[in-house]
């Protein structure tokens, strides 16, 4: 049942007070009727007796308090879903905006969802091939995972993203396979890359997009991921299919999250952001995963900026405890040319162990990537203090650490933007480049596989 | 039945005025799907509530009733190898029941009452009883052995007492008391707010060992002991604290989840019950309960899961039993009280967190420890707690990380950048501490070998140099050392690489038993002390590294438990590799 009311006291922000309402219960959609006629989205954030404290998704001008109409309806956000929306454009709100034809939805669906019950899940397993070294070597991908792209202004995550989307898949697997994107407050510029992306990928049909651009209203912003999780939830667990979701770019969403905080002058937390931010991040990320007896799954690559490159910054803080790991960009290899600038180190991949070795890549995986690591660690360390001191002060040993470190760099990590390499090509790689290194050093690898995979193995 | 109405709704906060009789702490049931929630502030007739479950859809006038009850746990057989959320409503039975996602609602006991349980009574009719006493016993699991306590607030003479097949409600024995008699069943409740008491607090005296080494040796946790683990994400605090799961000699887990991810918690789910307990040979899972409230889940329920959580493991340290209690991470936990309080509208103390966050941590710390039980044998029982502690930026000023390290023990300080290196487990050996060493020492000391304590001395003497000696590497470069310091930088790097590294992932590396720790670290600082005299003797330092043997230090962490013997022979080939070079010389 609508109810309408002509009552609202204040407006300031996004925010909006109404008294007299009756019946209003929390969370509960609301349509607002400006003034001019035009219609928008809000929803209930506060109720206290008959007084009720409104978010609204649209840009509040244009609203005055006299004129403004609040009708109540009942029910939460939703989105209407059926197979058709594959292919489709939608606003941030779910609104189509391709001029296509009407969904006829085949169901409504509260955007918020339920948590999974952590009984119903089912740990991931499957790798995903992304076709890049410095992943599935090192920190790769798997069916299910929540894995983000921290980046920086002007670093080319974009690129990644697109690559990762047009390249992954599970090895030797031929499943039903969809790609949701969802766009907050990236420029028209950017959405439009991913857009042509796709196009030309003939990609679009197995895509469903929501896009909120940097001037689409901010509070928008707030539902864009979860319209997106929706979506990816139908497609995933009503229709079976392998659903790959992209969220870009996190930050702006959360600035939303910030503002609305700050009109409802509560405490801020770290940078200004609510204390909130840790539990609203993993309402969006958490849902990932895969189900017990349910073919579907849902893999999230959400895309953050940092803000000044810093990874303490509580917005890539907060998402890297809730996320199964990431992947961070680096400045300083983007300044050298290498693309993708992939910083291996401090990036992570938590559920590689279960998604990599025998049966699954290869059995020496495992080993195989903690030794890079561990000697790419120590190369670049004495690279570091070889230009400190001048390459004289380290140890023959050092500087064969530091040889190795570079060509990693420029073997292993570079790689083209659509070159896309097989898991063993991969390996391979990784192999060859330990040769440079005394084999006394190599102890996170096994003597048999040293005599397998280098010795045996490809020379160049 | 009279009843009080929802006048506010702000997330999970709740006002409800004209709740008849309500307590501070009481459990009340809210709107038409009967949410869970507790009272936790009371204004002239307003209570406010915090509520279990998403609050969306509750709106002003809809009812809300209390149980004048406060939040409490089933304790009785069917504990072990369950799953809860917070508040102890068991996920598995939910998901038979509502399917893959949590809807809000549900009313599940934490106890089956369908399954039977076989009783052997230990006393007899006649038997004076006096609460704590043990009645008899049922077999939980293989490897536990329930024990049927009298409850609190019961004593006399027992006037029957039944052996047999049971449900949990049934009555197994009546107890003729001086209010007349009262029938005992294999259940008891307990409010999860109230540490369940006890005769008399003791100091723990007998290390908790991990099979971790860094932990085991250099940073000993003990039986009743407390500990903490902060560190920044990726760090290992997760990694640590499911090895500990597996492979501590703790008779009983109780692992809370605390505001973490769900595929942690699947990961042990699956895992526990496949994995085998080094000491009984069975699987872990008999001897473990979960309670799981994921970050996707109700923060108010999260808030009372550490709660739910120390109140099982205090069950069953009462039957006499050593539990570790861990709880990843009690930094989600203190978010939650941070976020009921801003909706409170509380005075904001540190960051937001209110004031008696510290009183809490501290408390809540404080239910551990070991015991002598309630009951007229006198028997010993322990909780250990372990905490993560999640650090924005891993900032370890922050109030969480101080408050916890007023109150705990031991500190293993996880650092991002030995984890970047994949040196794990990424303990800092600078600045993590125990204060439970003395006992570990005298332990040691009876029954593995009186050098241990020494030896741990002597290579933690070798870090803490290495450490200075990096500093003047940095600054002047490596020619700068002399040759005894040449030798213990790569002493030190022997001790890093081959002894405090431990893969976690790798089936022989995972766990290693105290007497083993003692043979690898006896071997890495016997190869120190020989070189150490070669180079007195006269020898450059690069004769005495690049041996061979260091190749075979190196791999000794992959010698099985049940050929420790080949430990011998290594030590003879370190002192063959290092003699014949002193033969020469002299
Ligand atoms: N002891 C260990 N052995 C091997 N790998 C480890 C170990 N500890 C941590 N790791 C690695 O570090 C990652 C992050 O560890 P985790 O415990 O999840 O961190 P945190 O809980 O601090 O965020 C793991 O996924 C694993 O790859
Ligand atoms: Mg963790």
């Amino acid at each position: 049942m609508v109810k309408e009311y002509l009552t609202v006291r204040e407006i300031v922000g996004p925010l909006i007070f109404m008294e007299g309402v009756e019946g209003a219960k929390y969370n509960e959609l609301v349509e607002l009727e400006f003034p001019d006629g035009s219609l928008g989205l809000g929803n209930v954030l506060e109720i206290e007796d008959d007084v009720v404290l409104l978010q609204s998704f649209e840009s509040t001008s244009g609203l005055n308090i006299a004129e403004t109409r609040v009708r109540f309806t009942g029910k939460s956000l939703e989105l209407s879903v059926c197979r058709d929306i594959l292919g489709r454009v939608f606003d941030g709100l779910g609104r189509p905006i391709d001029k296509g034809p009407r969904v006829i939805p085949e169901k409504k669906l509260d955007i918020n969802g339920n948590p999974i019950n952590p009984f119903a899940r089912d740990y991931p397993t499957d790798f995903i091939q992304t076709g890049i070294s410095a992943i599935d070597g090192l920190n790769p991908l798997v069916r299910g995972q929540k894995l983000p792209i921290f980046s920086g202004a002007g670093l080319p995550h974009n690129r990644i993203a697109a690559q990762i989307a047009r390249q992954a898949g599970v090895l030797g697997e031929t499943e039903e396979f969809a790609v949701v994107f969802a766009t907050m407050g990236i420029t028209f510029e950017e959405a439009d890359f991913f857009i042509r992306e796709f196009r030309t990928q003939a990609a679009l049909e197995r895509a469903v997009l929501f896009i909120n651009l940097a001037d689409d209203p901010a509070i928008e912003r707030i539902a864009t991921p979860r319209m997106a999780l929706t979506a990816a939830e139908y497609l995933a667990y009503e229709l079976d299919m392998q659903v790959l979701v992209l969220l870009i770019d996190m930050t702006y969403y959360c600035d939303a999250l910030r503002e609305i905080s700050a009109a409802r002058k509560e405490v801020p937390g770290r940078r200004g952001y609510p204390g909130y931010l840790y539990t609203d991040l993993a309402s969006i990320y958490e849902r990932a995963g895969r189900i017990k007896g349910v073919k579907g799954s849902i893999t999230q690559i959400p895309v953050l900026s940092m803000p000044s490159d810093d990874k303490t910054h509580p917005i890539p803080d907060l998402t890297g405890y809730i996320t199964e790991g990431q992947i961070i960009l680096s400045r300083d290899l983007q300044r050298r040319g290498i693309y993708p600038p992939i910083d291996v180190l401090p990036s992570l991949s938590r559920l590689k162990e279960k998604g990599i070795g025998e049966g699954k890549t290869r059995e020496d995986h495992s080993a195989l990537s903690n030794q890079l690591f561990s000697a790419y660690a120590r190369g670049k360390e004495a690279r570091e203090l070889s230009i400190i001191l001048g390459e004289a002060a380290l140890s023959e040993e050092d500087k064969l650490f530091v040889k190795f470190s570079d060509e990693f760099e420029d073997r292993f990590i570079k790689q083209g933007e659509y070159e896309e390499r097989s898991i063993e090509e991969t390996l391979s790689i990784g192999w060859d480049l330990l040769r440079i290194l005394p084999r006394s050093e190599l102890k996170r690898v096994k003597d048999e596989q040293i005599s397998r995979y280098m010795e045996a193995g490809v020379s160049r | 039945m009279k009843e009080g109405r929802v006048v506010k709704v702000a997330g999970p906060l709740v006002v409800a005025s004209r709740l008849p009789n309500p307590k501070m702490y009481d459990l009340v049931k809210v709107g038409k799907d009967n949410l869970m929630g507790e009272i936790i502030e009371l204004r002239g007739d307003r209570a406010s509530i915090q509520v279990y479950e998403e609050t969306s859809g509750i709106g002003p006038g809809d009812v809300v009733v209390t149980t004048g009850e406060p939040l409490s746990v089933e304790l009785g057989p069917g504990l072990l190898t369950s799953i809860y959320d917070g508040v102890q409503r068991p996920l598995d039975v939910i998901r038979e029941k509502y399917g893959n996602f949590i809807s809000r609602g549900v009313e599940e006991p934490g106890l089956s009452r369908e399954r039977k349980w076989s009783f052997q009574a230990l006393l007899k009719v006649g038997d004076e009883v006096e609460p704590g006493d043990i009645l008899g016993n049922v077999d939980e699991t293989k490897v536990v052995k329930h024990r049927i306590m009298v409850p609190a607030g019961v004593a006399g003479k027992i006037s029957r007492i039944n052996e047999g097949e049971f449900g949990i409600e049934e009555s197994i024995a009546v107890v003729r008391t001086q209010d007349g008699e009262v029938p005992v069943s294999m259940m008891q409740r307990w409010p999860v707010r109230k540490g369940r008491p006890y005769n008399n607090k003791k100091p723990p005296i007998e290390p908790l060992v991990t099979g971790q080494r860094i932990v085991d040796t250099f940073f000993p946790i003990i039986r009743g002991g407390t500990a903490c683990v902060p560190g920044p994400f990726g760090s290992g605090k997760t990694v640590l604290q499911h090895a500990i799961a597996k492979w501590a000699n703790s008779e009983i887990v109780v692992f809370v989840g605390c505001g973490e991810r769900g595929n942690e918690m699947t990961d042990v789910l699956q895992e526990f019950p496949e994995l085998l307990d080094p000491y009984s040979g069975e699987p872990l899972m008999l001897r473990t309960i979960l309670i799981a409230n994921t970050s996707n889940m109700p923060v108010a329920a999260r808030e009372a899961s550490v709660y739910t959580g120390i109140t099982l493991a205090e069950y069953y340290r009462d039957m006499g039993y050593n539990v570790a209690l861990q709880a990843d991470s009690t930094s989600r936990w203190a978010e939650a009280l941070r976020e009921i309080s801003g909706r409170l509208e509380e005075m904001p103390g540190e960051e937001g967190y209110p004031a008696y966050l510290g009183t809490r941590l501290a408390a809540f710390y404080e239910r551990a420890g070991r015991v002598v039980c309630l009951g007229k044998d006198r028997r010993e029982g322990s909780i250990c707690a372990i905490g993560s502690v999640s650090p924005p930026g891993g900032d370890l000023s922050e109030p969480v990380t101080q408050a916890t390290l007023r109150v705990v023990k031991v500190f293993w300080a996880l650092e991002d950048r030995l984890a970047f290196a994949r040196h794990f487990p990424a303990i800092s050996w600078l600045n993590s501490y125990s204060l439970y060493l003395d006992e570990a020492e005298e332990y040691w000391g009876e029954t593995i070998d009186s050098d241990y304590a020494p030896l741990r001395e002597e290579a933690m003497a070798v870090l803490q140099r290495e450490a200075e000696l990096q500093e003047i590497v940095r600054l002047i470069g490596i020619e700068a050392l002399s040759d005894n310091e040449r030798l213990i930088m790569e002493t030190a790097k022997s001790l890093r690489e081959d002894f405090l590294q431990q893969n976690a992932f790798d089936n022989a590396d995972a766990f290693t038993s105290l007497k083993k720790q003692f043979l690898m670290l006896k071997l890495i600082m016997k190869f120190h002390s020989l070189a150490a005299k070669e180079l007195e003797k006269g020898k450059p330092v690069e004769e005495l590294i690049g041996l061979p043997v260091q190749e075979a230090i190196a791999k000794a962490k992959f010698i099985p438990e049940n050929e420790l013997a080949r430990f011998d022979s290594l030590e003879e080939e370190v002192a063959a590799q290092l003699a014949p070079q002193t033969s020469e010389v002299t």
